[in-house]
């Protein structure tokens, strides 16, 4: 009987300080890095510490900020969502589409989004409906979405976007606040509410912890599941509608290879991969910091490979150093 | 304790990136291409950093992302605007969506001119082209005739599908100029679909049914290529020749087997030496660059831009034996 008490789980009689707890979490080593990084790039580049240069530099991360937002979502529920690059190349193809034909900005507004909700209930139907595992349909729709992009695009673009189109990716709200970067603040609060003040939020927490007790607490999973699906390919198709105003033209390789981009934000933002943890506000932290990682380093004129490296290193580093940590406050 | 050594660290950096930085009254040209780690635009910069030393006074920011999409050229483009260069000289990966980033460039007083890959209209001064339709046409006839004991004989022309808009315009060409060159005779044209086995097929049975054909004018790298093959293996090295378009990498064992002598396509150290003396004329204020005007390039000579912003540099260049073995390394 010995045996079982002698595991190596240790509990702890008591979490320690309140105060000792913040500053080891996530979010606080996090916010650390991005200041280390901003007052790195402040010295080393006379360029950095511009409004303007700032605000330009804020288009970097907003869009897809927007999407990691859900995507925290559903990593938290323990799912994923691999296509949302390819919904926006869809969504953006499916506004190019229109705008050719002579349709306001409201209607593209309205198609661009609607695409997006549209390909996030593929996603979530063969999902929560089929019971498949989300990595492979969506590596899957991955394909779908961009290849009816190529079938409709080939080697073409679209352009031609209404004047008045452009004011989501370009324009500004007041002073240096560029739209994207009001609508990335907004969406950062929206979510912020939903997943940590809302029943929703929480049925979000149980189902990743531990789905089949989730099932057991009567949370309807399933349900969930398509619900974050769908927010998730929203917000892919706000994304698009930024992005699309932003280069005034669609064609079928845009944004291609933001899936990763995406994940690594939510992941370097704190949200375990396994599901069950996280915050928005590790995820806000984490699009500063590679916002500010590729911005500083472009102002350096570092090869765009360095930063791939940078990025590469702070990921794994911001991952090992509080696993690390605590192995190391096992050991005592 | 980690922020102070992180802060350290970041300050050590900063040194370092400052003593690299070139005076600051230099004259700040950006060369922003495709995508990093690539051959022929590592030859550009490096025609580029010839350039800036022949013109004084100037630093180039060689930069691009790391692969070719339109996004990636965006964010560098708006690091360049935030460091305020002079001039960006820029081969687009996509002519329309870098258009918003370049026209904010100029707003803020930044000269833009586009080479090799083209920015639509409204996002540049000017474009500069390798080299032009005319040029190329006029080039693959040259080098029919330098082939031609005499420049007299029969020539056939391997292209690569009959679609193939770049390969019409060339063959047009051709056609037109054929009464500048009184010897030369043009028998067939041949399509390989730009495939290397079908273009060795069409290649064999030219030589089969064409016996007078002496030369196989090949204005794509596929097609010169399994053209020269299909001269190697039916043992007629020295009797038929084959030139045409071709990437010096792909074209090194041709020239090595005698399949062929020479052949052309454009030279990426002149294209990036051309691209950043246009981009300083034109920051400098000595040149507009608008359409019926010139620019004087240094050793290129005269620079004539055309209708839509458009020049064309030069003929396209001659490889062979000599400088094969320099260029193949390249692209």
């Amino acid at each position: 009987m010995s045996d079982v008490t002698n595991t190596k789980r240790v509990i702890p009689d008591r979490l320690g300080t309140k105060a000792s707890r913040i500053l080891a979490s996530w979010e606080v080593l996090l916010f650390a890095v991005a200041v280390a990084i901003f007052v790195f790039n402040a010295l080393a580049s006379p360029y950095f510490l511009d409004v303007w240069n700032l605000s330009d530099a804020t288009f970097n991360f907003t869009e897809k900020a927007m999407i990691a937002f859900a995507m925290a979502l559903l990593v938290i529920a323990g799912e994923i969502d691999l296509s949302v690059a390819a919904i926006i190349a869809l969504a953006s193809t499916a506004m190019g589409g229109a705008a050719q034909m002579g349709i306001g900005t409201a209607g593209l507004v309205a198609i661009g989004l609607g695409v997006g909700l549209a390909c996030g209930a593929v996603n979530g139907l063969l999902v929560s409906g089929l019971k498949l595992p989300s990595i492979v349909v969506t590596i899957g729709t991955m394909s779908l979405f961009r290849g009816i992009s190529y079938i409709v695009l080939g080697d073409q673009a679209y352009g031609k976007y209404p004047e008045s189109f452009a004011f989501f990716g370009q324009g500004y709200v007041v002073w240096a606040f560029s739209f994207e970067f009001v609508l990335f603040a907004a969406l950062a609060i929206v979510f912020a509410i939903l997943l940590h003040a809302t029943n929703f939020g929480r049925q979000i927490f149980v189902i990743g912890n531990n789905e089949f007790a989730a099932r057991f607490s009567g949370i309807p999973v399933e349900r969930v599941k398509f619900i974050l699906f769908l927010l998730t390919g929203l917000m892919s198709g706000v994304a698009a509608v930024c992005l699309t105003s932003r280069l005034g033209s669609t064609r079928p390789s845009i944004a291609q290879g933001w899936e990763l981009e995406v994940v690594t934000m939510v992941v370097l933002g704190g949200i375990s991969i396994l599901g069950g943890a996280g915050t928005i506000g590790g995820v806000v932290i984490a699009a500063f910091v590679m916002g500010l990682v590729t911005f500083g380093l472009g102002l350096l004129n570092v090869p765009g490979i360095v930063m791939s490296i940078f990025v590469g290193l702070l990921l794994i580093i911001t991952i090992a150093v509080p696993i690390i940590g605590r192995r190391i406050r096992e050991m005592r | 304790m980690k922020l102070a050594r992180k802060l350290m660290i970041g300050v050590a950096l900063a040194v370092v990136a400052m003593t690299n930085a070139a005076n600051a009254k230099d004259m700040k040209i950006a060369l922003v291409v495709k995508s990093l780690g690539n051959g022929f635009f590592e030859a550009a910069n490096k025609g580029a950093q010839e350039a800036a030393k022949d013109l004084g006074g100037v630093q180039i920011i060689y930069t691009g992302p790391t692969t070719t999409t339109a996004e990636g050229q965006i964010e560098v483009i708006n690091s360049l605007i935030a460091q305020g260069v002079d001039a960006i000289a820029i081969s687009a990966n996509d002519p329309d969506a870098v258009v918003p980033a370049l026209k904010k460039a100029a707003q803020r007083g930044i000269k833009v001119i586009s080479w090799d890959s083209a920015v639509a209209k409204e996002g540049r001064i000017m474009h500069l082209n390798p080299s032009s339709n005319e040029l190329i046409g006029k080039m693959c006839l040259t080098l029919a005739k330098d082939h031609l004991e005499g420049g007299k004989g029969d020539f056939a022309i391997l292209s690569a599908t009959t679609t193939s808009t770049n390969q019409n315009t060339w063959i047009a060409e051709m056609k037109k100029q054929l009464k500048d060159f009184p010897g030369l005779n043009l028998v067939t044209t041949v399509y390989g679909d730009d495939l290397a086995d079908k273009s060795y097929r069409e290649a064999q049975g030219l030589l089969t049914s064409q016996p007078n054909v002496k030369v196989i004018v090949a204005p794509t790298t596929v097609g010169v290529l399994a053209a020269s093959q299909a001269v190697k293996d039916a043992g007629k090295i020295g009797q038929v020749y084959v030139t045409g378009l071709g990437l010096p990498s792909e074209m090194a064992g041709a020239i090595k087997s005698g399949a062929t002598k020479e052949f052309a396509i454009w030279n990426p150290i002149d294209l990036g030496y051309t691209a950043t003396q246009i981009a300083y004329h034109i920051a400098k204020g000595d040149a507009d660059g608008k359409p019926g005007s010139g620019i004087k390039a240094g050793r290129m000579g005269l620079i004539k831009i055309g209708e839509n912003g458009e020049a064309a540099m030069a003929d396209p260049f001659v490889y062979d034996a000599k400088n094969i073995d320099q260029f193949s390394k390249i692209f």
